[in-house]
This record gives structure tokens, C-alpha cells and sequence, in this order.
């Protein structure tokens, strides 16, 4: 049963129209990814789902609730959590305050708490008391990630989570993937990295200027395909 | 002997301008907003209290606690429904707003109570004082010192030790990222602004029990407020505090030396300030 | 650059049709308004000179802070300067009341150069605070000025006043009596000088310069990296406004001949009736302050015997102006009608470009 349901999204930054009738859906306890190249509209696509862009109502529903006009903090208590691309952490607040202030919005008591992330990623106990921003790039990442998974949403968002990091930090954060997923969240993984994405998704949905070029479970997908959904040529 | 009297009345002076300033700190720290018209909200507060007093016949004290919610309230209505609306990149409609709302507040008092000066009624307590051995220490002024004490220690714990401080502090760093934590801005905007009426109503007691006040008197409280905040640097409250004992020493010392330079010491001790510390005594690490 | 233009296909033109129907009309109505005191009366005559010297103060705020970004509400600071220093070349140095005026205009600029040096160590709102210090600084140090009545003010010498320049022959010409002769003078010297205002701005900002100034304004950091210095635009306009300020500060109290520093450093009567006229006008437009000074005009006329309700009328008006027309209404006007009567957009014309 489709539990989160793009239909027809649009969307606009002023004249420039970066979205031009997305359809995606996310199944219950599916994890689902998105790639394409820079300026696809993957982006955007997730500050649509989030409610930092807002759109026509029908636009998006979220368990048959159309939430495509909704602000990002009306959807959050509504189990819809995202970790916003580049971190984007809190610098007046420590690592504890940053996963603690993930919790704001949160309605009910779930999976996740402070003991479950500081266990998902243990560095982050040592560092509880530093402020966010001293952290590595990586660490950084992780606060991102156990700060959206407070709310104890039903459906996290992660855009770029690997961007900019060492290919060893990205196997580090990638680890806790699976483990996310057994706490029963669904997830949509915005990635470049196609490889990483390939992994841990249970379907695919490849991006080119705002419009989904391509669709398939990885298994079902080969290289020419998503060369061609990727850079659209030889299609 | 006269000068340490000076002095002691001077740094006493500062706690009553850091109850002026602390609002005004707060505000700003929070959505970088400075409200022009906070001066004529601490004499609205005023004539509110002095309105209690007369018609309920209460004690200042009981009648600024009855004020407290209601400027609360008033914070809160004028940042949700005015206010947030004037929030962006563009510095102009904020300030030109509450530069607006200080002229109609100004002259809303000025119709309504006429520019009459009033007073708070206090009893005993304005000439109680204790005897220090060297000197002698009015009541008043050390409650009031002791108050802003209070104040800034309780908007500190607030800020640092309460989950409403961090959605005040995650807010102030990135608005979009803290909605995405299920925060709405508006809302943690309009809090931040009833909560500094609550001190606009405390400095308005003590403002109104030590002197004089008429509805023209808003603009200068507001100067001192702000020569408090930029002398303390911005975003620091106990720098606020130190900023007014500054503004309070001056004054005292220049009026003691000739009582028609009172102010203009305090302003003249602001620039040197600004001078040799532009970004004020104890400036944010990060800004 | 002239050069290229001229054999280019392209031709890159700021005037509008509009813009040439207003020059003609200025023209005309200049013409009309130098003559005006031959058949108008003393109390229009009056009004006028109000009308052209707030005029001129709000151009100059709304070069500081339409097009220079620098929100001041302190330019009483230089009204009061003006004033103070033509009082001051009037009594002390025995200086004809006119080129007196000369000496406000320059007393501004001398003083408006430590002021920008604090005020420019504060940002946004707080340069806002910061120069409204500073104008009660000068103020308070006015009120010590013994020699210039101190804090209850002085009045010019009666015969400063009467044997000021021109006024005889004034007086003759239009067979006025001397004190009508004098406001007559005032008069052409306030429509001289908010013309001239007009002229000189509506000059900067078709000037290169002027374009460097909209992109400070817009943009700080990328009018850097283009070469623009935005530190010196910022001294720039911070000293014409003052310069420009200060006279029309001196030529107000040459009209006045009383003067006292809380009606020359008045917060309300030349900074905040100033922003009112330029809000509801159309900030960082030309025209805004025309017609925001007639607006201004008008509701006085209509609502100054009220006393504070008026005051109360105006601040109500220009925070729901600001809310709901921010552009003011002459941003209303070209909404609608696109029309410009000064444009200072440069538009590219000719060629192949087809139009859109």
C-alpha cells in the first residue's frame, strides 16, 4: 500500500520551474532512492516532501493525508523527519542539545531516544558536550541523522548524506542504514552516489531536470539504463 | 566619601537601565530585531501599573503582577500578528514599523493621561535606606540592582538549561532548519517578545517607584537600553548588565560634577566605548 | 564606451516618454512656482516654503536610505548643525543671514564626518540607534552653548533680519513690506534648493556612481567583487545628505529666526515626519517624496488641530503602508501604470532584440 504519494509536483523558485510533474511513491517500511545529477530537482523534490517548499495540497499525501501545502513544522509531527543536505546543524547548540531539539516536535514516544542514537553511533557520547559545529564532517553527518531520527518519524528523508565525506566516513554512516530501517521508518535517500544508494534501496528512481527519467528496483536495472535516465544520452 | 556614594549609586543606576536593556538584548539575540517603540512599551507598562494602582487601589508591587500578563500578552499579539510580518533580508520595515509604533504609542499616552508627570505611589519604601557604616544605600535602588540580577540570571537559565531556550537559540542560528525540527519560528518569535514584556513591566515598577514619567519619556529609556546592549556586546546579557552599570557610572559621575552633563556623560561614555571596542565589551564568540 | 555605443546597433537609453513630458512639465511648473510670488498670498507663500524644505529633507533621507540601504534617524543631527552654525555666523561673526545658510550646509558636512566614523562601526538597526545618539550628543553640547542662548534658545537680531540681502529690493519690486520680502526670499531660496536636490540626484543616480549605489544596496558582496567600493559610496551619500541636510536646516531658521536646540535636534518634526513622507510616498523613488510631501501636507492641514490623534494618525498610517504597499503609492502608481518620471533604469533598445 502506497503510504507516501507524489502526484503531478510542481514546483518554482520564483520564474525558474525546478519540478515538472513528479510522481513518486514510497511504500510502507520501503526504503527507496534518488539519483540523478546536479540540478536534476532531487533537492528540491525533498524540500517539497518536507514542507520547506510548499505546493498544492493534492500535490503530496502522506498516508491518504494531502500535505503538499502544509509548513515543514506542521508535517514533522505528522512522522515526516529530514536530514536537510549539508548538515545544516545548529551552532549555538551542543551535539546532546542538537539531538535533543530533534525532539521538539515530536508527538509521541517511539523507537528512538538519546540512548538509541548515542548506541547507533557511539562516537557521539564522547562528544556529547561539544558544540556541533567542532565535529568532523562525519560526526556532523551522524548528529544530522540521530537529530532527525528523535522525532521518531515514519518516513526520514536524507539528502546527500555521503556529500563531501571520505569514502570510509560514507561506509561508517551507510552502516546505520539497515539499522534505521529495522526500527520500522521508511526512508527516501537522496544520493550522487549511485553505488551507495544501489545498496540500500528496495527501488529506484532516477532524476534529469526535474522529471523522473527512470524507475526499477536495482536488481531490475542496468548500467546503459541509468547512464541514459542520468545524463540522457543514448536513450 | 562623596565619591564612593557616587560610585555606589551609579552602579545601582546601571541595574535599572540593564532591566531597560535586557528585552531588548533578548529580542535581538533571538530574530535580530530591534523594536524602536521598547522605551514607550516600558512607560505603556508604566501608566498600566499606575492605572492598577489607582482604580484597584493596590500596592505597585501586586499591580505590576496583574500588568505582567496582560504586556505578555500584548508581546505576544503585537510579534505574531505585526511584527513577524515585517521579519527578512530587509532591515527597513522592521524598524521603520516600530518607529511608527513608538510615534502612535507616544501620543495614544499622551491623549489618554495627558503629559502630565506621574509617579508610582511607594510608601515607606522610596526613602527606606541602610546604613552601610560609609554609606548610605537607598532600598529601591538595590532592589532594583537585585532585580536585574535575578532577571539576567533567570533569562540565562531559560536560554541555556530549558528546551524552550534551545528552540530559542536553534531558531536564532537557522529559522528554515529549526521548522524542519517541528519548531514554528512565528511562534518561538512571539514567545521571545511576551517574555521580554514581562522585564518590560519589572524595569516599568522600578521606573515608576524611583521618578518621574510622562508619555514623551520612551525615546531616551530606549537609548539608554541600546547604549547598554552595544557597550555589553551584542547577544551577552551579563554583558548588559556590565553596559548599564557604565551607562549608570557616567551619568552619576558627570551629574555629580555638573548636573547638566548627567546625560550627556552617559552618551559621551558610549562613544568611547564604541571607539576602543567597537563590538562591545564581551563580545560572541561567533556571530 | 561612448565609442562602442554609437556603432553598435544597440542603443542604451534611460528616457522614457513619460520622462520627457516631465521634463517639459518641471520646466513649466519651475517657471510657474519662481513667479508664484507675484500674485500668491503670504500664506501660501508659507506652506510652500514647508512643502520645498521637507521636500528637500526627504530626498536626502530617501538618498540615505532608499538608495544607500543607511536607515538614519538622526538627520535632526544636521538640521540642528545647520541651524546652530548659521546662528552662530549670524550673532557671533555678524554674517548676513543668506551666506550664513552656506556656512549650516558646510557645519553639517564637518560634523557628519565623526559621526559616520561611530555610527559606521554599527550595523543595520543599530546605525539606525547609533546616529539618533549622536544627534542628542549635539543637542545636549548645543544646550551648552552659552553664547547661542543654551538651552532656552535665542532669536536672530531683528536687524540681521531685516537688512538681509535682497529683501529691500524684494520689498520694493513686489511693493511688499519687509517681512513679507523676507519670506518671499525664503521661498525662492527653498524652491532654488529642493530643485537643485532633485537635479543633482536624479544626476548621481543616472551616473555610473548611481549604479554602484543600487548595487551596494542590492548586493554588498557581489558589488565588491565587480570593483564597487562600497565602504566609500556608503561616505559618500552619508555626506551629501548631511551637507545637503544642514542647508536646508539653516535656510528653515533664517525663516524661523528662533531657534532652540529641542526644536532644531527634534526627533519628530525632522526625522520622523521626513520618514513618513518618504514611506508613504515610495522609498527609494524619485517621485515618492513629491508625493509623499503633498500627502504629508494635506493630512496636516486636515488633521493638525487634533494635536496627538494626528501624530497617532501618521505613525497607524505608516506601519500599514509599510505592511501593505511597502513600495508606497507611487510604487502603486507604477504597479499599475508602469510609468517613470525619473527613470534611472538603463534599458537596452534597437537592434534585433525583439521586445518581450
Amino acid at each position: 500500500m502506497s503510504f507516501l504519494t507524489t502526484r503531478g509536483l510542481t514546483a518554482h523558485y520564483g520564474d525558474f520551474q525546478a519540478l515538472f510533474g513528479v510522481d513518486i511513491m514510497l511504500n510502507e517500511g520501503e526504503t527507496i532512492a534518488i539519483i540523478g545529477a546536479n540540478g536534476a530537482g532531487k533537492t528540491t523534490l525533498m524540500r517539497s516532501l518536507s514542507g520547506v517548499l510548499r505546493n498544492s495540497p493534492e500535490m503530496i499525501t502522506l498516508d491518504g493525508r494531502k500535505i503538499g501545502a502544509m509548513s515543514a513544522d506542521e508535517i514533522v509531527p505528522l512522522g515526516l523527519a529530514m536530514v536537510p543536505e549539508g548538515r545544516r546543524l545548529f551552532p549555538s547548540l551542543s551535539v546532546e542539545e542538537n539531538l535533543l531539539i530533534g525532539a521538539y516536535g515530536r508527538k509521541i514516544e517511539g523507537y528512538w531516544n538519546l540512548e538509541k542514537i548515542y548506541r547507533l553511533f557511539p562516537i557521539l557520547a564522547e562528544r556529547r558536550s561539544s558544540p556541533g559545529t567542532a565535529l568532523s564532517g562525519g560526526q556532523q553527518q551522524m548528529v544530522a541523522i540521530g537529530r532527525a531520527l528523535m522525532s521518531n518519524p515514519r518516513v526520514l528523508l536524507c539528502d546527500e548524506i555521503s556529500l563531501g565525506l571520505a569514502p570510509v566516513v560514507i561506509r561508517d554512516i551507510y552502516a546505520a542504514v539497515p539499522r534505521i530501517q529495522e526500527s520500522g521508518a521508511s526512508l527516501i535517500v537522496v544520493e550522487q552516489d549511485i553505488g551507495q544508494a544501489m545498496k540500500v534501496a528496495d527501488r529506484v528512481y532516477c532524476m534529469m531536470e526535474g522529471r523522473v527519467t527512470l524507475e526499477g528496483t536495482p536488481q531490475s536495472l542496468s548500467r546503459d539504463d541509468i547512464h541514459a535516465a542520468y545524463f540522457g544520452v543514448g536513450a | 566619601m562623596i565619591w564612593v556614594d557616587t560610585i555606589v549609586q551609579g552602579v545601582l543606576l546601571g541595574g535599572l537601565y540593564a532591566l531597560f536593556a535586557a528585552g531588548l538584548s533578548l529580542v535581538f539575540g533571538i530574530m535580530r530585531l530591534v523594536n524602536l517603540a521598547h522605551g514607550d512599551f516600558i512607560v505603556m507598562a508604566a501608566y498600566l501599573i499606575l492605572l492598577l494602582v489607582t482604580l484597584l487601589g493596590l500596592s505597585p508591587f501586586v499591580a505590576a503582577a496583574l500588568a505582567a500578563p496582560i504586556m505578555y500578552l500584548t508581546g505576544w499579539l503585537l510579534q505574531k500578528h505585526l511584527l513577524n510580518r515585517t521579519l527578512g533580508t530587509d532591515i527597513l520595515p522592521p524598524l521603520l514599523v516600530t518607529f511608527g509604533l513608538s510615534i502612535a504609542l507616544q501620543n495614544a499616552l499622551l491623549e489618554g493621561f495627558s503629559a502630565d508627570s506621574q509617579r508610582l505611589p511607594t510608601g515607606a519604601i522610596s526613602t527606606a535606606s541602610l546604613d552601610l557604616g560609609v554609606i548610605n544605600v537607598g532600598v529601591l535602588p538595590l532592589m532594583t540592582f537585585g532585580s536585574a540580577i535575578v532577571v539576567i540570571v533567570g533569562l540565562n537559565q531559560l536560554f541555556y538549561r530549558t528546551e524552550l531556550g534551545r528552540a530559542f537559540r536553534a531558531t536564532s542560528d537557522d529559522p528554515t532548519t529549526a521548522s524542519l525540527m517541528g519548531i514554528r519560528p512565528g511562534d518561538i518569535f512571539a514567545k521571545a517578545t511576551a517574555i521580554a514584556m514581562l522585564v518590560v513591566t519589572l524595569a516599568a515598577l522600578y521606573l515608576g517607584m524611583r521618578s518621574n514619567f510622562d508619555p514623551s519619556i520612551g525615546p531616551a529609556r530606549l537609548i539608554y537600553a541600546f547604549q547598554a546592549v552595544i557597550i555589553g556586546g551584542l547577544g551577552s546579557l551579563w554583558g548588559t548588565l556590565a553596559g548599564g552599570v557604565i551607562i549608570g557610572l557616567a551619568q552619576t559621575i558627570g551629574a555629580a560634577i555638573n548636573p547638566e552633563w548627567q546625560i550627556l556623560a552617559g552618551h559621551v561614555a558610549f562613544l568611547v566605548v564604541l571607539l576602543v571596542r567597537p563590538r562591545g565589551l564581551f563580545p560572541r564568540a561567533v556571530d | 564606451m561612448a565609442g562602442m555605443t554609437r556603432s553598435s546597433p544597440y542603443e542604451v537609453t534611460t528616457r522614457t516618454r513619460a520622462s520627457r513630458i516631465t521634463a517639459v512639465a518641471a520646466v513649466a511648473l519651475l517657471a510657474l512656482l519662481v513667479v508664484l510670488p507675484l500674485f500668491a498670498g503670504r500664506g501660501l507663500i508659507q506652506d510652500m516654503f514647508f512643502i520645498l524644505t521637507m521636500l528637500v529633507l526627504a530626498q536626502f533621507w530617501n538618498l540615505l536610505a532608499g538608495y544607500g540601504g543607511l536607515v538614519s534617524i538622526g538627520q535632526q543631527a544636521f538640521v540642528g548643525m545647520g541651524a546652530y552654525a548659521m546662528f552662530g555666523g549670524v550673532i557671533l561673526a555678524g554674517m548676513d543671514p543668506i551666506p550664513a545658510i552656506l556656512l549650516g550646509g558646510i557645519a553639517a558636512l564637518i560634523v557628519a564626518i565623526p559621526t559616520a566614523f561611530f555610527a559606521f562601526r554599527l550595523q543595520g538597526p543599530y546605525f539606525a540607534i547609533g546616529t539618533w545618539v549622536i544627534a542628542e550628543v549635539m543637542r545636549l553640547v548645543m544646550a551648552q552653548a552659552k553664547a547661542l542662548g543654551g538651552g532656552t534658545g535665542t532669536s536672530l537680531p531683528r536687524t540681521a533680519t531685516r537688512e538681509m540681502w535682497a529683501t529691500e529690493w524684494i520689498a520694493g519690486a513686489l511693493d511688499v513690506r519687509n517681512s513679507a520680502a523676507r519670506d518671499i526670499l525664503t521661498y525662492w531660496l527653498a524652491l532654488a534648493l529642493a530643485a537643485a536636490t532633485i537635479a543633482a540626484i536624479y544626476a548621481l543616480l543616472r551616473s555610473k556612481r548611481g549604479l554602484a549605489l543600487s548595487a551596494v544596496r542590492d548586493n554588498p558582496e557581489a558589488a565588491k567583487s565587480v570593483g564597487v567600493d562600497a565602504g566609500r559610496m556608503k561616505w559618500f551619500v552619508f555626506l551629501t545628505s548631511a551637507f545637503g541636510t544642514g542647508l536646508a536646516g539653516a535656510l528653515i531658521y533664517v525663516q524661523k529666526a528662533r531657534i532652540s536646540p529641542d526644536a532644531a535636534f527634534s526627533v519628530t518634526d525632522w526625522t520622523a515626519y521626513v520618514l513618513f513622507i518618504v514611506i508613504i510616498g515610495g522609498i527609494g523613488t524619485i517621485e515618492g517624496p513629491i508625493i509623499g510631501v503633498i500627502v504629508f501636507f494635506l493630512l496636516q492641514s486636515l488633521l493638525a488641530d487634533y494635536g496627538s490623534w494626528y501624530l497617532f494618525t501618521l505613525g497607524i498610517i505608516g506601519i500599514v503602508v509599510m505592511l501593505v504597499a511597502p513600495r508606497g503609492i507611487w510604487g502603486l502608481i507604477t504597479e499599475r501604470t508602469g510609468i517613470q518620471l525619473f527613470p534611472v533604469r538603463r534599458r537596452l533598445s534597437g537592434g534585433s532584440l525583439k521586445e518581450d
